[in-house]
């Protein structure tokens, strides 16, 4: 055991490849926790940010600037009372969100955060991950149909259709990536999510702007369907309030609806690393192959600890800025206390940083590497999830039908010409 | 009031056709008759069922109920039933004076109260021919026209919000709040404000009023460049708008609507250009009118009125003549035995106040025309033929307040 | 590629996760049967559907058991829950369950199975081809590395090295029909074109 513990820290394989059940299981707590983390920063984001977007100011009394107001709202919803809907089917009703919530999380074992960090690199990623995102629209259905209420079910039917209609576009758009990793000296291209991005190194460019502009419109048509996937704004309708028929999620209340709200988060959190994995580049940090001394990759491994170091100013501005009243005391002693444990990562990843500038393979460096190409990656994700609050905020939304009309009359004719245009141009390139 | 039965709308629609309407005969009315008798079919089986909307939804502005009958997800017909608000207001007026019945009228359309005030004073004005000074007028009519705004975008907010624009709403909160500041520091109320009386105003303008006035006149209209910004250009917002709720100016004057709904068929018809009251035969400014009659002319016939209002606001804080803010009226009032019929024009419409007087100080009966009342019944006409997400958008567009329909 | 991957990873615990998906998978087989609810019955065919997709993996064709996830589970899967929410059949859970001549049905079965299980085992030796001496259920056709999976199936599909594929006429037919069957949906569900 402790030998199958030890054994895989010196590789560089991902646990999968390595076949260390151990490491894998240990990727995979890793995974859960730090996903689970995610959405309730996730959460927390989305109420202020909207909030600023409003004019407003969000949460500010749960803790300093409304921190721990997640944390309060987990709390509540765990505390509140289960209902049941009389006529409801308890097991399906019980089963639903879990099916949700299988689909959301099972992506993430294919999802490169680094060259060997993930649980494992199965070459078949993109394909595993496109039809266990499929089987969420199963949750969403089976949700609507427990609750045994008209309402609910005609939203399900909806979010459902919306759902299989973008995954189409969606699927095309995708082909389009898989196709450019084919652009190299063998003529062989993966379905590997590791591979892909390794393609994308060895092209030496992000697929993003490869035969620009088809890459940059297969993205555009996968962003745009990834919003319509998870079903946010502006194609929400089946979930709005003000409509007709309520969400497929009406009956669902306390523990349950927030399992629904995790899954929902999960994967928006699962598209946009699908999408930074396939054009963005997944886990480079910008410009590797111009600015590519050892000067620049030291400058690069910075940025981590910076970003906390700035976090972590920004919290002691906010500590400086409070009120000097006795009312306030506590918060501000939270928020100094905030800042310090910021402040302390930021000096940590410093730390490893200068430690491990050099590329050998000590343990420094190797933290190091690893590091920076964890937080590259979720850097590119936060992009993603900052655009999806801001769509929020400043569009209306689609009716059902027009939503429908885009995703079929537009969306995936588009997508099909780009496919098309991208093979003949990959063939005429060779 | 008890919901219609059969018999009373077939009642309704008779009356209506004999007067002879343009397109809307008995046969197109009798096809939205509901049949709230028959026991509502199963479910999923048929096409057709009959939906209830209201009268607490986050959608209908007030408890408005709207029983709608759809063929799957089109809109086969509607029935508003109302009086969840009804408050007896005339009943009411006709146990007061003529004073004592002025603060009642703001509660109306409590959005826009300025407007019902101007409206009942000067229809009390004119049954006791009196006149209101001009330094009077000029006040009444900066009230008014600020209050129009504030209506206007109260209704921009709301509607942006139905359709899932969820920011605009809060934008235009805020700048009404410097209206209602200038509300405040002039009587007292940010929303009913009880801000005129028969024969003038009380109050005369606070030291200031004049520089804040000239400063929300430059502090707004960049605010409406921001709202036009989110929303005029917007691909959503022009596909859930366009062509959504359209009503032909023929059937818009054969239902009696008025207001931005009637300007935007097409209808150039607004009564302070027609008929004009206060002082605004003395300003110059302009009638927006829209080409198509749906709701993306409304809100540009809205937008419009705003910057509009902006420019009387602005002729009137220039030129407010000296002078008594009071005219001469009695201490008190009692109108000559008579009737009269006097409307002006509300943000949402004809306003218009029917007063009988039987010589004494309490008025025999009072009348109101609220304009969100004759409105309403465009409702049915408009939502034929489209989806039910977009019944929530057009009974944004006609702007209803429920205070105003019930009374 | 990956060159750990091509040198085959070593299996675990592959007899345990053989029955596990095996069992998993009839198991739910006979709950499609035997539920009253048509939705327990949908769903209990995609707990089967999904375990076959798991054999698919340990029979080291990958690519089958991604699509097997999309398609099936994913796709038809959900076309069926679509189609039992949208229709009330509500009165055959009410319905009587086995009908009277059930000892007929499981005769049958029982035939069926056997003849199944002889072909099986009888195959693997005595049903040998005399020509080519090929058998009929051979042992091991023998292990395609994982890897190229997709690969193989794309060099059936298309052809390659400037070849028609094994089946690239079969597939452009299926192709076809697939667009006819679909036109033919879309045109009896309009009320008009």
């Amino acid at each position: 055991m402790l030998n199958q513990f030890t054994s895989y820290l010196g590789s560089n394989l991902t646990p999968g490849t390595a076949n260390n059940q151990l490491w894998a299981l240990m990727y995979v707590l890793i995974i859960f926790a730090g996903v689970s983390v995610a959405v309730i920063c996730m959460n927390w984001i989305e109420r202020k940010a909207l909030a600023h977007f409003q004019v407003r100011l969000g949460p500010m009394r749960v803790g300093p600037h409304g921190l721990l107001q997640p944390i309060a709202d987990a709390l509540k919803l765990m505390l509140k009372e289960d209902i049941i809907p009389a006529e409801a089917d308890q097991f399906v009703f019980w089963v639903a969100p879990l099916i949700g919530l299988l689909a959301s999380f099972t992506v993430y074992t294919v999802i490169p955060f680094g060259p060997s960090q993930a649980v494992s690199d199965m070459n078949i990623g993109i394909l595993f991950m496109l039809g266990v995102s499929s089987l969420g629209v199963l949750g969403i259905v089976v949700a609507g149909w427990a609750s045994n209420s008209h309402y609910p079910l005609i939203g399900a039917l909806r979010s459902s259709a919306q759902m299989v209609s973008y995954e189409v576009a969606m699927g095309l758009a995708i082909v389009s990536a898989i196709l450019m990793t084919s652009m190299n000296a063998s003529g062989t291209g993966t379905l590997s999510m590791i591979e892909i991005v390794r393609a994308q190194q060895q092209q030496h460019v992000w697929f993003l702007f490869k035969f620009f502009p088809l890459g940059l419109i297969a993205f555009a048509i996968f962003a745009i369907a990834m919003v319509a996937e998870t079903n946010r704004a502006p194609f929400d309708l089946a979930e709005a309030e003000s409509e007709l028929t309520a969400g497929f999620h009406t009956e669902y209340s306390g523990l349950r609806w927030s399992l629904f709200m995790l899954a929902e988060y999960a994967a928006m959190i699962a598209v946009s690393s699908i999408a930074v994995t396939l054009w963005l580049g997944g886990w480079m940090r910008p410009f590797p192959n111009l600015l590519s001394a050892p000067a620049w990759d030291f400058i690069f491994s910075l940025f981590p600890g910076l970003t906390f170091g700035g976090l972590a100013a920004i919290a002691l501005i906010g500590t400086a800025r409070m009120p000097a009243h006795s009312f306030f005391k506590i918060q501000r002693i939270g928020l100094a206390v905030f800042a310090a444990l910021l402040g302390f990562i930021a000096l940590l990843l410093l730390v490893i940083a200068v430690a491990g500038r050099s590329a050998d393979t000590s343990l420094a460096a190797r933290f190091n590497q690893g590091i920076g190409y964890v937080y590259w990656f979720v850097l590119k994700i936060a992009v993603f999830m900052y655009l999806f609050i801001w769509y929020r905020a400043t569009w209306p939304r689609y009716r059902f039908d027009q939503l429908m009309r885009i995703g079929w009359k537009v969306m995936l004719p588009i997508s099909l010409g780009v496919l098309m245009v991208t093979a003949i141009v990959g063939v005429l390139v060779k | 009031m008890s919901s219609p039965t059969k018999d009373s709308t077939k009642e309704i629609a008779n009356g209506v056709s004999s007067r002879g309407l343009s397109s809307l005969d008995r046969a197109s009315l009798d096809q939205a008759n509901l049949d709230l008798e028959t026991p509502e079919k199963p479910y999923l089986d048929s096409n057709e069922l009959i939906i209830n909307m209201g009268p607490q939804h986050p959608a209908t502005h007030g408890v408005l109920r709207v029983i709608l009958k759809l063929d799957g997800e089109k809109v086969l017909g509607t029935e508003c039933v109302i009086g969840y608000l009804h408050r007896g207001v005339e009943k009411i007026a006709e146990n007061r004076t003529y004073t004592m019945f002025n603060p009642y009228v703001d509660r109306m359309d409590y959005v826009a109260a300025v407007s019902n005030g101007l409206g009942y004073c000067e229809a009390v004005e004119k049954l006791l021919n009196v006149e209101a000074p001009a330094r009077a007028k000029y006040i009444r009519v900066i009230l008014t026209e600020l209050n129009r705004i504030a209506s206007h975008q109260l209704w921009l907010g709301t509607h942006a919000l139905d359709i899932g624009a969820m920011t605009p709403l809060f934008y235009t909160f805020r700048d009404r709040e410097e209206i209602l500041k200038i509300f405040e520091r002039y009587c007292g109320a940010r929303l009913t404000t009880h801000a005129f009386r028969i024969g003038g105003c009380q109050y005369e303008t606070y030291a200031g009023f004049e520089k804040e006035v000239k400063n929300f006149l430059a502090f707004f209209p960049p605010k409406i460049d921001e709202y036009e910004a989110l929303l005029t250009g917007n691909r959503i917002w022009i596909e859930r708008t366009k062509n959504v709720g359209v009503i032909s100016a023929a059937d818009a004057i054969a239902l009696g609507v008025t207001g931005p709904v009637l300007r935007a068929s097409g209808v150039k018809w607004d009564l302070r250009k027609a008929q004009p009251y206060a002082a605004y035969s003395e300003f110059d400014f302009e009638i927006p009118v829209g080409e198509n009659g749906d709701t993306y002319d409304r809100y540009m016939v809205r937008m419009v009125e705003m910057r509009q209002s902006l420019r009387i606001i602005e002729q009137a804080v220039n030129g407010i003549p000296e002078g008594p803010i009071m005219g001469k009226v009695p201490k008190v009032i009692k109108p000559p035995v008579g009737e009269i019929y006097h409307s002006i024009e509300a943000p949402k419409g004809e306003l218009g106040y029917f007063i009988v007087s039987d010589g004494s100080t309490q008025p025999y009966r009072i009348r109101v025309r609220p304009p969100s009342f004759v409105n309403l019944q465009a409702l049915d006409i408009m939502v034929r033929g489209l989806l039910v997400a977009d019944v929530v958008a057009v009974i944004g567009t006609l702007d209803i307040v429920l205070g105003e329909v019930d009374r | 590629m990956n060159p750990a991957l091509d040198s085959g990873m070593a299996p675990v615990a592959t007899p345990w996760f053989f029955y596990v998906l095996a069992g998993l998978a009839v198991a739910s087989g006979v709950a499609v049967i035997t539920r009253r609810n048509a939705v327990h019955a949908a769903l209990a065919l995609i707990v089967t559907l999904l375990s076959v997709a798991g054999l698919y993996l340990m029979l080291y064709a990958p690519f089958v058991a991604g699509v097997q996830i999309i398609v099936y589970a994913g796709g038809i899967m959900v076309l069926f829950l679509f189609v039992i929410m949208l229709v009330n059949i509500e009165r055959s859970s009410k319905e009587r369950r086995f009908n009277r001549i059930w000892p007929v049905g499981l005769a049958a079965a029982c035939a069926l199975m056997a003849l199944f299980v002889s072909a099986i085992v009888k195959g693997k030796t005595v049903l040998a081809d005399p020509m080519t001496g090929k058998a009929l259920w051979p042992d091991i056709i023998g292990r395609l590395p994982e890897s190229s999976n997709t690969q193989q199936i794309a060099g059936m599909l298309y052809g390659e090295a400037g070849r028609m594929g094994q089946y690239t006429f079969a597939f452009e037919i299926a192709s076809l029909l697939l667009l006819v069957a679909i036109l033919g949906a879309v045109i009896m569900t309009k009320k008009k074109i």
